[in-house]
């Protein structure tokens, strides 16, 4: 074998190696966690987890319970989501349809640009500004609360939902729009009725990778939610988010005790969430890619 | 233009977007204002108090040394990757599942990330809550943003580069060594340097991994803990909350950490227009 040959052929598996980094990742994530997190099973069991109480710190009767953990984050990305939908939408439609073309050059890396502004700074903003405006708007003891956070994590899915779907819209065929307006619809009639409708799956794409991020993030809500672990629907109340609960305890927590263990279930909870809803967004996507 | 309705309609979207342009525009005008009568040269080249006053400088460079660390590491992984995927791989069930695997990774939350690096880095490993845990924490973090605007400069690289250069008898590795990556890396550079922008800002993943508050000492190796600006306005910002003495220095912290983002961000977005130009085919 020649240098020449040898050399392509190291290079070919050096370049394999690094490709497969990634796969190598994700399984040592799904192991460590995992591996972290058994021991729970056996003693006091999974059935720990389904309890409505968390109070990993009770001396009479540890809780372990995920159920006020999964409804703190559940209220707070539904809010959060509801919230960014309308902007999101509208705004990517206001992009691609209505905005000349410079001033959308400026209105799109402007907005990407909010999705780099790191989380600890919306956080602390939210400390200061975002919370005495929610306290004094609705008449609270106390800022920090469900809302507060999903305006702050609204924000953040803002971004994610306007570039996609604008690409989404964008990429309408000319001829769904000229054929409506040859038929004498109006702009709006057929930005609304054709040109959207045309683009629902993507748009649809767009709001689950929102919420995908929402789930997952961990400082702006931690910062702003009050984290408060109990079950509850009220906007207004403090919550404590699966999130926050692992980046609050873990500090403080002995290694290898059962609240450790049960801070990975988390997690593996969080893990699981994100997974499914980014699978399914990237579904949505990849087939109406292709029609 | 259109009728009344058709204009009021258009007026509302507008509305709505400016609405979003606005409120990042006051989070940052707000920032800046309050921070900027903060930095001056001794903010930045003292050491904190630990009643939260003070300098930042071990912060700094906590940060600096995380984001070394993590490019070291991510970078040639994500671009060795990038290059395989472009260049090398061919449809089928492997090339599926790095696909995959980089989509998963990408949809991680970054604190997921953090227990990830905790289990494995720190206990398994036994590296300690220490700049090379967190480094590559962080570095596992950004490898799909790397790898994915990395494959992006590849393909934009005409085609008969390629076949001009195999057409000569060079081989595929001379090939890529020198017709494609010299015109590609800038480009991979410049979206890398977003994921680089991403790992200085976030805070989840070395809260478990290596930060620590007040450490009024520089790292001697890469197993030390190190503080971050991340974790060091986080810390501020939950410790004192009310402490007026201390609200130079969270928002201080709070404007260093935004311009060092946002600056990382707008240069990749003003470098990649460069190339863009200067590689038009």
């Amino acid at each position: 074998m020649s240098f020449r040959q040898f050399q392509e052929r190291t290079v070919k598996y050096v370049l394999v190696g690094a490709a497969l980094t990634s796969i190598i990742v994700v399984a040592l994530i799904f192991l460590f966690l995992f591996r972290e997190a058994l021991p729970f099973a056996s003693d006091p069991g999974l059935k720990e987890l389904a309890s409505t109480r968390w109070m990993p710190k009770s001396f009479q009767e540890a809780g372990y319970g995920l159920v006020p953990l999964i409804t703190g984050s559940a209220l707070v990305t539904l809010l959060a989501t509801l919230l960014a939908i309308p902007f999101g939408v509208f705004g990517a439609v206001y992009i691609a349809e209505v905005a000349g073309p410079r001033e959308r050059e400026i209105l799109k890396p402007f907005i990407e640009l909010v999705a780099a502004i790191p989380s600890v700074v919306l956080g602390f903003f939210g400390i200061m500004v975002l919370a005495p405006i929610v306290k004094s708007v609705f008449g609270l003891q106390n800022g920090l609360t469900a809302i507060t956070g999903a305006v702050l994590l609204a924000l953040m899915a803002v971004p994610t939902i306007i570039s996609i779907s604008e690409d989404a819209i964008r990429s309408v065929p000319k001829a769904y729009k000229e054929a409506s307006l040859a038929l004498g619809a109006n702009r709006v009639q057929t930005i609304f009725k054709v040109v959207v409708p045309a683009a629902m799956s993507g748009i649809i794409a767009s709001i689950m990778l929102g919420m995908g991020r929402v789930v997952g993030e961990t400082m702006a809500v931690i910062m702003v939610t009050g984290n408060a672990a109990k079950v509850t629907l009220s906007p207004f109340s403090s919550v404590r988010t699966m999130t926050a609960t692992i980046a609050n305890e873990m500090g403080e927590v002995p290694f290898g005790t059962t609240h450790y263990q049960a801070l990975f279930w988390i997690g593996i909870a969080l893990l699981i969430a994100t997974f499914c809803i980014n699978l399914v967004a990237l579904r949505v996507l990849k087939s109406y890619r292709r029609a | 233009m259109g009728s009344l309705s058709e204009r009021a309609a258009f007026l509302g979207l507008r509305i709505i977007t400016y609405f979003v342009v606005l409120v990042v525009g006051y989070i940052l005008f707000d920032i800046i204002k309050n921070g900027i009568g903060v930095l001056s040269w001794s903010f930045l080249t003292t050491y904190p108090n630990p009643d939260g006053t003070g300098g930042i400088f071990p912060a700094i460079v906590g940060t600096f040394y995380l984001v070394l660390g993590t490019i070291l590491v991510a970078l040639p992984l994500g671009m060795a990757s990038a290059v395989y995927l472009t260049e090398y791989a061919k449809q089928g069930f492997l090339n599926n599942q790095i696909r995959l695997a980089i989509v998963t990774l990408a949809g991680v939350p970054s604190i997921v990330f953090g227990l990830f690096g905790l289990g494995l880095f720190v206990l398994f490993l036994n590296f300690g809550t220490s700049i090379l845990a967190g480094s590559l924490t962080l570095a596992c973090m950004i490898l799909p943003t790397i790898i994915v605007s990395s494959e992006e400069a590849l393909r934009a690289v005409p085609q008969t580069l390629r076949e001009a250069s195999l057409a000569l008898g060079a081989t595929k590795w001379e090939t890529i060594r020198k017709s494609v990556l010299p015109y590609a890396i800038p480009g991979m550079m410049t979206g890398s340097i977003l994921g680089v922008g991403r790992a200085a800002g976030e805070t989840a993943p070395i809260l478990l991994t290596v930060a620590a508050f007040f450490l009024p000492q520089l790292p001697g190796s890469v197993f030390d803990q190190v503080m971050a600006l991340p974790y060091h306005l986080y810390v501020l910002a939950m410790q004192f909350p009310n402490a007026e003495t201390v609200r130079p220095t969270q928002y201080g912290t709070a404007l260093v950490l935004l311009l060092l983002v946002l600056g990382l961000n707008i240069g990749a977005i003003v470098l990649r227009a460069h190339f863009r130009k200067r590689n038009r085919w």
